[in-house]
């Protein structure tokens, strides 16, 4: 499913709204969620997941080119947790 | 402060309109949408935000943390996230900006 096929599903599920507000939500619930992320912060959704930052400290890399060393800083990545029920419904 | 439910609600209805009752309704369904898919077996695609996708385990020996004793850890599927390059560098950028 794509970001475009959810916003039709969305616009389906609510006949009173149109096609914008679906797109709309979506592109709001997104940013909103990537801004909280990006602040450093957790987004808990109950049933479906927890969206944190996890720490990679620097490190010693190498150019895979040239195999010349290089410093990588450390820095923040995304993880996500699946929650309790997605957890329990994706798995068969 | 942790992003709830309640306050990505509170955001629709401020930034694009919608009553309480379609913005509570609107955010539910939007993970709704996204646990139907995965359950279904199709990967979700959010461009610009990340992708969530499904992983087959097969059975594994664990143990049981209490008691030491060994338990087989059985197969599952199991969904995993993958942040986009966009929210990656974005995550970068901004949070390590701000921590200097």
């Amino acid at each position: 499913m794509t970001k475009s096929e959810l916003i039709a599903k969305l616009a389906a599920r609510f006949p009173q709204l149109v096609m914008k507000d679906a797109e709309l939500s979506v592109k709001a619930i997104l940013d909103a969620m990537t801004e909280k992320l990006a602040g450093g912060k957790r987004i808990e959704i109950r049933g479906f997941g927890s969206f944190s930052l996890n720490y990679r400290p620097p490190r010693l890399g190498r150019n895979p080119k040239t195999g010349e060393k290089v410093q990588v800083p450390e820095k923040y990545v995304p993880h996500f947790k699946a929650g309790k029920e997605l957890r329990e419904r994706v798995d068969i | 402060m942790t992003l709830t439910k309640a306050d990505l609600a509170d955001m629709l209805f401020e930034q694009v309109g919608l009553n309480k009752r379609e913005a509570k309704d609107m955010v539910e369904a939007f993970f709704e949408e996204i646990r139907t898919s995965l359950e279904d077996g199709e990967i979700v695609k959010l461009s610009g935000f990340g992708n969530f996708e499904l992983r087959q385990k097969s059975e594994r020996p664990g143990r049981n943390p209490k008691t030491g004793e060994g338990i087989p850890i059985t197969a599952r599927r199991v969904v995993t996230f993958h942040a986009s390059q966009k929210l990656k560098t974005t995550v970068e950028q901004t949070y390590a900006g701000s921590r200097k």
